[in-house]
């Protein structure tokens, strides 16, 4: 500060504070007093604020303000009002059928938001993210569905689940397996290479699934059909197309004759309750394969 | 003319002089209210033109109609948050569409320092909402309690009956014009008419209320209460008009060369003395809106409304000489003609210099020519305007109203199907921008065999769908694209999806990509 430099300006009349910086002086122009209020009005709202509001940050936590707002408390609330919203649509969502449910445009878009969530959290591990399933897992995107790929029959898949003994109403089939002494190794790969022609694949051995006919209808045909088209009741998968569960190979297939797994999908009833599975159901028929 | 050589002088000083402030300097002033006497002349009445048009596009644009069909809104400008959609008479624009307004804004931009380079802070004197509703509140308080010196007295007088129902009215009328203008505001938001009764009968969203509260709150106190003090202390623009204009910009210039050395009384009644033209009246003083001394030469406070010009020709016509002693000039003509006033030898002011002696001034005085419009600045700033705005014309005329947008599954990138054949997913978002229902056809073109299906539209396989589009609507739709067996080769294949319009042949197209199996090692 130089102050001893502080003079009156001629052309302004006004003081100068006498900084001065490469000849270029600063006046000392007065604030406007209405300025200075607002200021003050500033302070005290700022003192106001302190009080009602959270505000001076301590050791480990704010001060809370007296009238108890936070941000967590508002992000409930909104919560709970969205919820209240959804309550809504959720009643409608099971008031009718899930067929109507799938045709309403709102209800739909609201079970597919609905059932996105719910798949990414519960589906995911067996089925992927994008539903793409893996060996062992099906594909949900496709069109070939082993227990029925109709909004009623994926909805009863997801609320019992497939082969899930703590539902009474779960599906259930199991496949004998045809290497504990029913057929010989010999026989298996005969009907293996059968099943490969029925499924339009190359055989390599032609006699050889020739021979597999035969004991293709005697032992095969009563679940799986008599072209492969399978049965969606017994869950016993269409052998004549292109998609296969466990591989398509003569070997994948001889060793699912000899020996078959079968998968087994939890029902979620009791754990997602019945909306979420209605939801779950309309988004996986989406995905482009329901029936 | 009455050629009267001597009118009587009016007692006012300039605010800013620092002639106030003597004894100690301190940190905070008062301030001097200023009662601006009213003004008559070329200026002022352009100015009431402008107001008038001004404040008629403001309060009356929101209640003009336009006719755009049964579905959309029929009001003329509208800026439908809710929807999205901005309406200006026969343009319509989506959200995707604000560089429109973007270019709008910069085109005001650059528009402003057209201006502010031709004739300085002409928006600041003429078309600032500030001053604009200031006038308009001045117009309200002259017509309650008198001009300048009326309400001078009655500013000085104690109260009474008298007084106290001047002022209550004046801030009551006050206050009904601030409810109107922020009234009108929030009529450009929804439909005019329905907002209207909504708000009349306390049907109206809070926000609504809420805005107009804060709107009348501004307009009252910015207009009413602190007028000039907005100008000084509150705006940027001020401060940024240094660096807008230059020597060749008009200002409102008090013409020193002719009008100084100043004098008055009995001196000047008897030529005893070398006199300008300034007969020291202060009557640009007691008009100026911001309580300045145009003769103190150009000042922040300035906002170039011209009322000292008017006030000052009226009285060169009431003493008998030329007008134009406070007019626009560019400080390049001013500095010429100061130099020919100037006396070389004494380096004084003497205006005899420049008089041709029969009333007049020599030919060597400049005056504003058409120079001030044409130099590479205001070249430039309106070059730059133009081509912005004929590109957004051009942009504008070629727009679609009908697109195609399209995200491709990537998880999975496809699924086989049972049949064999490779299916990819595509979220496809078709766009009707006119507020007509129609048909569009989407279409899948370059890819061998491949055909669509919807899970939304429940269609049976198609290369070729008709799809109903709702007026202004998006309309979003799960699409799949499937190619049968017989038509697969390994790797991607680019192909289209197009959407058309069958009535109006509109088209869209979106270079799209297949995915299938890659090629076997």
């Amino acid at each position: 500060m130089s102050d001893d430099q502080r003079r009156v300006d001629e052309i302004s009349g006004t003081e100068t504070t006498g900084h001065s910086w490469d000849g270029i002086e600063e006046l000392n122009t007065p604030l406007p007093r209405w300025w200075l209020w607002t200021f003050y009005a500033c302070i005290a709202f700022s003192a106001v604020y302190v009080v009602l509001f959270p505000a001076i940050p301590l050791v480990n936590e704010a001060t809370q303000g007296v009238l108890g707002w936070s941000s967590r408390g508002n992000l409930s609330e909104e919560l709970d009002e969205v919820a209240a919203t959804n309550l809504e649509r959720t009643e409608l969502l099971q008031a009718v059928s899930i067929e109507d449910a799938a045709a309403d445009p709102s209800l739909r878009a609201f079970a597919i938001a609905g059932g996105r969530a719910a798949f990414q959290v519960n589906c995911v591990q067996c089925h992927g993210s994008g539903a793409a399933g893996g060996a062992g897992y099906p594909n949900l995107n496709d069109d070939d569905w082993l227990w029925g790929g109709s909004l009623a029959q994926i909805e009863e898949t997801l609320l019992y689940g497939i082969r899930h003994d703590q539902y009474d109403f779960t599906r259930w089939s199991e496949m004998p397996a045809f290497g504990a002494g029913i057929l010989t190794r010999a026989e298996i790969s005969d009907v293996a290479w059968h099943v490969l022609d029925l499924a339009g694949l190359d055989v390599d051995d032609v006699e050889a699934a020739a021979r597999g006919a035969t004991l293709y209808y005697d032992q095969c045909a009563s679940c799986h059909g008599d072209i492969g088209e399978g049965m969606d009741d017994l869950g016993a998968p269409t052998l004549n197309d292109a998609i296969w569960l466990f591989g398509d190979t003569h070997a994948d297939i001889a060793k699912q004759i000899t020996a078959p797994r079968h998968g087994v999908m939890p029902g979620w009833q009791d754990r997602l309750g019945e909306a979420t599975v209605r939801q779950l159901a309309i988004y996986v028929h989406g995905l482009g394969g329901g029936e | 003319m009455t050629n009267d050589p001597n009118p009587p002088r009016l007692d006012v000083a300039a605010v800013n002089t620092g002639a106030a402030a003597e004894g100690p300097v301190q940190l905070y002033a008062a301030r001097e209210k200023i009662h601006p006497k009213r003004a008559e002349g070329d200026f002022r009445r352009f100015k009431w033109i402008v107001m008038f048009v001004t404040l008629g596009i403001y309060y009356v644009t929101p209640w003009l109609r336009w006719n755009r069909g049964e579905f959309a809104p029929d009001q003329a400008v509208l800026i439908d948050m809710a929807n999205r959609r901005f309406y200006f008479f026969f343009v319509e624009i989506w959200p995707q569409e604000f560089p429109y307004v973007a270019g709008l804004l910069v085109m005001a931009g650059v528009g402003l320092f057209l201006v502010t380079s031709v004739v300085g802070r002409a928006w600041c004197g003429y078309t600032c909402p500030q001053t604009v509703w200031t006038d308009l509140f001045l117009v309200v308080e002259r017509a309650i309690e008198g001009d300048r010196n009326a309400r001078i007295r009655l500013d000085r007088a104690p109260l009474s009956a008298g007084k106290l129902t001047k002022r209550v009215s004046k801030h009551l009328i006050w206050l009904l014009i601030a409810v109107a203008t922020g009234g009108a505001w929030i009529f450009y938001f929804a439909d005019a008419p329905t907002l209207f009764g909504q708000f009349v009968t306390g049907q109206a969203a809070f926000v609504a209320y809420a805005t107009v509260a804060v709107l009348t709150a501004t307009t009252y106190v910015f207009g009413g209460l602190m007028r000039e003090q907005v100008c000084i202390y509150m705006c940027p623009w001020p401060r940024i008009q240094a660096a807008m204009t230059d020597a060749d910009t008009l200002i409102v210039t008090y013409n020193d060369w002719r009008g100084e050395p100043r004098t008055r009384g009995r001196k000047r009644a008897a030529g005893l003395t070398v006199a300008g033209d300034c007969i020291d009246c202060n009557a640009c003083v007691a008009v100026c809106p911001t309580g300045i001394d145009i003769r103190d030469g150009q000042q922040l406070e300035c906002i170039s409304c011209a009322l000292c010009i008017d006030a000052c020709d009226g009285m060169m016509d009431k003493v008998g000489r030329p007008r134009g002693l406070i007019s626009y000039a560019t400080l390049r003509d001013y500095n010429h003609n100061m130099a020919l006033a100037t006396d070389p030898e004494t380096g004084a002011l003497n205006p005899d210099r420049v008089r041709d002696g029969a009333g007049g001034y020599i030919q060597k005085i400049r005056h504003i020519g058409a120079g001030i419009l044409i130099r590479p600045r205001t070249l430039i700033y309106f070059g730059i305007w133009a081509a912005i705005g004929v590109g957004m014309v051009v942009a504008l005329g070629l727009r679609d109203r009908l697109e195609i947008n399209v995200q491709h599954d990537r998880n999975p990138l496809f699924v086989a199907l049972s049949d064999g054949s490779i299916r990819n997913g595509y979220t496809v978002k078709l766009l009707n921008m006119i507020p007509e229902p129609r048909v569009v056809e989407l279409s899948v073109d370059g890819l061998a065999g491949a055909v669509m299906t919807s899970p939304d539209l429940g269609l049976s396989p198609a290369p070729r769908v008709a799809i109903q589009l709702q007026p202004d609507q998006v309309r979003s739709l799960r699409v799949f694209v499937q190619q049968p067996p017989w038509f697969l080769a390994p790797g991607n294949e680019d192909f289209q999806l197009i959407v058309r319009d069958p009535a109006s042949g509109e088209v869209d197209i979106y270079d799209a990509t297949f995915n299938r199996r890659d090629a076997g090692p």
